[in-house]
């Protein structure tokens, strides 16, 4: 475990209340650190500041100090004396310095957001009922709390265009757009793809996209989760579900080794959409595109629902001991998997000393685009690298099976999710074999397979991965799984038991976790569970260093050559 | 003309008139021009902003910022370049003297921007003129290229190792281009949207975040009257605070309108209406004046100003004797602003020249920043329908209360500028407003439901 860095502190004075806030942060996050809400919308803490809004204006005051000598000016009764500005200051765009007196609840700033909120009110259209933001709508949440709670305004409205395609994955309607920039900010700061832009001005100012150019970059949805109103829309999710129905649970996006933190939103087990959960450390407030699609798999066509053996359905306690059957007193191979939690990899590795079976290992690899999603395709390869499956850094395929089962020197294999095909077995060897696969997706492994364990998605187990930044992070279950099938780290225990005749079940997570982190010479070593339910721990990757990683430099993350350079 | 109204002092727009004086480099130098220029380069470039900061001369453009501490602000420290823009995009309704100084002196103005800008140590300097003035901009473009010609600008100037480029750079007709951060923005290629100050500050984050100073046309050309003067010769025109001379431009229903160079606090403003400018119009009565462009807060005719001055010295005028400087407007409540009087008689309907104004200030606002995106339309649509038969009682309240909700509120100073004219005209006229209201009540039946 590395610790991480102090911070300094100032004292400022918020609302005649001396408290303590780190250096240099604005005032709505100091305020917001004692407990004061500064209402805002265009201020991000991930963006640039663009201050037009207008919505977080505050009071703010410093110590005033004599002109000529420096000196600090004191008041009668020996404090010092504060030089208030005149007019509010945006809270985004006013740092904190020592002595800084704001106040955030005078009748000035009750005045001003009652102001902006009817300004922001007067051209967007009063259809809540209809709108998909309804719910988590800072319009709505800021107008309930500091707008005035009826409407002076008799003119017409403004009328902009509705239900216009930005891309294929987002939908805008401009009407209720409030033009706080945060989408054209995200696409040029975050997603480097400078594709929106304001046309027109003045209260007829229109969000687009540039002519001849569409938002379809593979962080186009993050637009859609930081529009503070219903202007941007999902188009995959739009009028699916009301969001107050919907329960969140953490999780952790299994795209690639980028280890972005979701949040897995979910209505009576099924799951409507992934969105970002913050996290500074790895992906700020963002994810990609393509990682919310990835909750689709859960009920696609070739998700094995069922157990079986020879082709017909059975129990899966059946399926354990015809596994076990299969498997035992062979030449045993192992092909472990970088998708597998870590829990799963520890437990493979035991099952692999136990069974002196072989371990074979694969990764998946892409294209790195430097920010979330990485070239390592695969959420925990340094997983497998801390469980000890491997000392190597895994290869795009799996020759070295191949030509042991050439060789005969092995023949049965418990493949974990892995595509025998694909991942270069042939149909040959593939034919020697008894198999037993496990997996939550049909093929070629699982249609050679003697038995096949049907596995859980990432969404219906709790778990943990092992970033490409050695920060370990664990995941909740979002959705129940499909009925009769256990996780993979109960079967994994299962055939533990099996095959060194224990009772001892390592069941829970708690208890693969005792295991794990009692280990000796481990960097898991003493790593109470409870720990890593409470937030990321990083972990020393150090004694990895020299193999060389696949990712590129890319979003809170430095390659190790990088770092020790 | 009265006997007692002094005679125009005509500084800037010494050869404006003049029949026998064009645009030319050749007028210019028969002239004594680019003397100056060369006076300058004998100085060193620290000397120079010490003559400007002498003379104290303040900015034209409207907001009257003594030019020579605009300069000092400047963070010479940064090891960036440091770049001299001139604000030439005069668009302020009711001001047109930047553009008479382009159009019948523009070497006046090249002279001027490279004093400046050897003082400063620019090696990159603009003039961002508006859009409209196409012919201004051809006259400049042919300018620079007779000046580069004979030394007095671009590469080794006067044969010295100082160089710097002129460019002049045209604007697509904005408004809001001559808020200096706007400007900047719109200069680098993008919608002017103006910068937050802080941190942007154009003498420390300015044209590429590089240290940049703006300055006015007038301004500009005022630095080379300080260096043939001398600060200290300088600061004695006009008054103390109130240094050189001011073009006014006034417009509206006098006799003769145009522009009028004038020491500063040497007339008042009942003698630039009445004798210089030739009166009213037979029969007429004056009603309102608006005396630094159409964002500077409304002057009714009949009111008394009362206070003390900075000096000390109390004074009760009437709108007559407000003496046209920089400090006689804003001591009666207003501004000079940029220098553009506005003179309403008595057959002005107010609420509808209120209308005009926001209708003006709807249009031209960038919608940045809510409060003025929002408001100044709505203060739009509001004396639209009161000037369509539409008024109600409380609208006048409604506008007062919108333009509240403006003003201090914005990015820039737009926000001020939209919100003073509707306050100033509703409060100093709110009988006009009511009666709007009460006329158009009239045919209504009370019965009927208010429009939502």
């Amino acid at each position: 475990m590395i610790s991480p860095e102090k911070e300094e502190f100032v004292v400022i004075t918020l609302n005649g209340t001396e408290v303590e806030v780190p250096n240099g942060i604005n005032a709505v996050e100091a305020a917001a650190l004692h407990g004061k809400e500064v209402p805002h919308y265009c201020y991000h803490p991930k963006l640039s500041i663009a201050g037009n809004c207008r919505m977080c204006l505050v009071e703010m005051g410093t110590p005033m100090r004599d002109r000529a000598t420096g000196e600090p000016i004191l008041e009668d009764n020996g404090g010092p004396k504060i030089g208030w500005v005149p007019k509010p200051v945006i809270g985004c765009a006013t740092n904190v310095s020592p002595g800084m007196h704001i106040r955030t609840e005078s009748d000035l700033v009750n005045e001003c957001r009652e102001g902006i909120m009817e300004f922001l009110l007067v051209n967007h259209p009063l259809d809540c009922p209809i709108c998909d933001q309804a719910g988590e709508c800072r319009l709505q949440e800021f107008a309930t709390d500091y707008g005035r709670g009826y409407s002076r305004y008799i003119e017409r409205k403004n009328v902009k265009p509705k239900r216009t395609r930005l891309g294929p994955r987002v939908t805008l309607d401009d009407e209720r757009c409030i033009l706080c920039s945060r989408c054209i900010r995200f696409s040029q700061e975050v997603a480097k793809d400078d594709v929106l832009g304001f046309v027109d001005r003045g209260s007829f100012s229109t969000l687009t996209c540039f002519p001849g150019k569409e938002l379809a970059n593979n962080y186009s949805l993050n637009t859609v989760d930081i529009c503070p109103v219903g202007a941007l829309t999902s188009t995959d999710f739009r009028f699916k579900m009301r969001v107050w129905f919907l329960k969140e649970s953490k999780s952790i996006c299994s795209e690639s080794s980028s280890g972005c933190n979701t949040l897995v939103s979910s209505r009576e087990g099924v799951i409507q959409r992934i969105t970002p959960r913050r996290n500074d450390l790895v992906n700020d407030t963002w994810m990609t595109d393509s990682g919310r699609e990835l909750y689709k798999s859960v009920q696609s066509e070739d998700r094995i629902r069922r157990p079986s053996a020879d082709g017909s359905d059975l129990p899966l306690e059946d399926a354990i001991s015809r596994a076990f059957e299969t498997l035992k007193e062979k030449k045993l191979g192992l092909v472990a998997n970088c998708r597998s939690t870590l829990e799963e990899q520890f437990l493979t590795q035991r099952l692999a000393e136990l069974t002196d079976a072989k371990v074979f290992i694969r990764g998946h690899f892409g294209e790195d685009d430097g920010i979330l999603l990485s070239a390592d395709r695969t959420p925990n390869l340094r997983g497998a690298l801390v469980a000890g499956l491997t000392n190597q850094y895994p290869a795009e395929h799996l020759n070295e099976l191949n030509q042991s089962i050439s060789d005969g020197e092995i023949d049965a294999l418990l493949v974990i999710g892995e595509d025998l095909l694909e991942s270069g077995i042939t149909q040959e060897n593939l034919d020697k074999i008894s198999l037993v696969f496990m997996g939550t997706t049909q093929n070629s492994s699982s249609s050679s397979a003697n038995v096949v364990l049907p596995g859980l998605s990432v969404f219906e187990k709790s778990g943990s991965f092992i970033n490409r930044s050695f920060l370990l992070q664990c995941f909740d279950q979002a959705i129940p799984g499909p009925a009769g099938l256990l996780s993979e780290c109960k079967i994994l225990s299962k055939l533990v038991n099996l095959f060194s005749n224990e009772t001892k079940v390592l069941s829970e997570l708690h208890d693969v976790w005792q295991a794990m982190s009692s280990m000796e010479d481990s960097v898991l070593s003493g790593i109470e569970f409870s720990e890593i339910k409470k937030g990321a721990v990083q972990l020393d990757g150090s004694k990895w260093k020299h193999l060389s990683f696949v990712e590129k430099e890319a979003l809170h993350h430095k390659p190790m050559d990088l770092i020790t350079a | 003309m009265n006997s007692s109204t002094p005679k125009e002092r005509r500084i800037i727009l010494k050869h404006a008139d003049d029949p026998k004086y064009s645009n030319q480099i050749g007028c210019y130098l028969r002239e004594g021009g680019y003397e100056n220029l060369k006076k300058a380069f004998s100085m060193k470039p620290d000397e120079v902003g010490e003559e400007v900061l002498k003379s104290g001369v303040r900015g034209r453009g409207g907001a009257g910022f003594p030019a020579g501490m605009k300069w000092k602000f400047l963070d010479r420290k940064s090891g960036k370049p440091i770049y001299l823009i001139c604000n030439a995009d005069e668009s302020e309704p009711g001001t047109f003297k930047d553009r008479q100084i382009m159009y019948k002196d523009p070497h006046q103005l090249i002279e001027g921007m490279m004093i400046a800008a050897f003082a400063i140590g620019a090696k990159q300097a603009f003039i961002y003129i508006r859009a409209e003035f196409h012919e201004g901009a051809r006259i400049l473009d042919r300018a620079i290229i007779e000046a580069k010609k004979a030394g007095f600008c671009g590469d080794q100037i006067l044969g010295t190792d100082y160089s710097c480029d002129l460019v002049v750079h045209r604007g697509a007709g904005a408004y809001i281009c001559g808020e200096e951060t706007g400007l900047i923005e719109s200069l680098e290629g993008k919608r002017p949207n103006p910068r937050i100050k802080p941190p942007y500050f154009p003498a420390v984050l300015g044209l590429y975040q590089c240290p940049t100073i703006v300055n006015n046309v007038e301004t500009l050309c005022n630095v080379r009257h300080i260096i043939e003067m001398g600060g200290e010769e300088f600061s004695k025109i006009g008054k103390p605070n109130n240094t050189g001379t001011r073009i006014w431009c006034v417009s509206g229903q006098v006799m003769n309108p145009g522009y009028y160079e004038f020491e500063c606090g040497s007339l008042t403003l009942g003698q630039m209406i009445f004798d210089v400018c030739g009166g009213l119009q037979p029969g007429r009565s004056l009603k309102a004046v608006i005396p630094g462009g159409s964002s500077a807060k409304v002057l009714r005719a009949d009111e008394r100003f009362t206070g003390s001055l900075k000096d000390g010295t109390e004074f009760d005028w009437g709108l007559e004797d407000i003496p046209l400087d920089f400090d006689g407007p804003m001591s009666a409540g207003s501004m000079s602003g940029s220098g553009g009087i506005i003179v309403m008689d008595d057959t002005v309907d107010i609420v509808e020249a209120m209308a005009n104004v926001n209708a003006f200030y709807a249009h031209e606002s960038c919608g940045q920043c809510t409060p003025c995106r929002e408001g100044s339309l709505w203060m739009r649509k509001i004396s639209q329908r009161m000037c369509s038969g539409g008024a109600r009682e409380e609208d006048a309240d409604l506008l007062l209360s919108v333009a509240k909700q403006i003003e201090g509120r914005t990015i820039c100073a737009f926000g001020e500028a939209a919100a003073w004219p509707t306050q100033s005209f509703v409060t100093k006229f709110k009988d006009d407003f009511i009666r709007k209201a009460t006329d158009s009540q009239k045919d209504r039946d009370p019965k009927s439901l208010q429009l939502i």
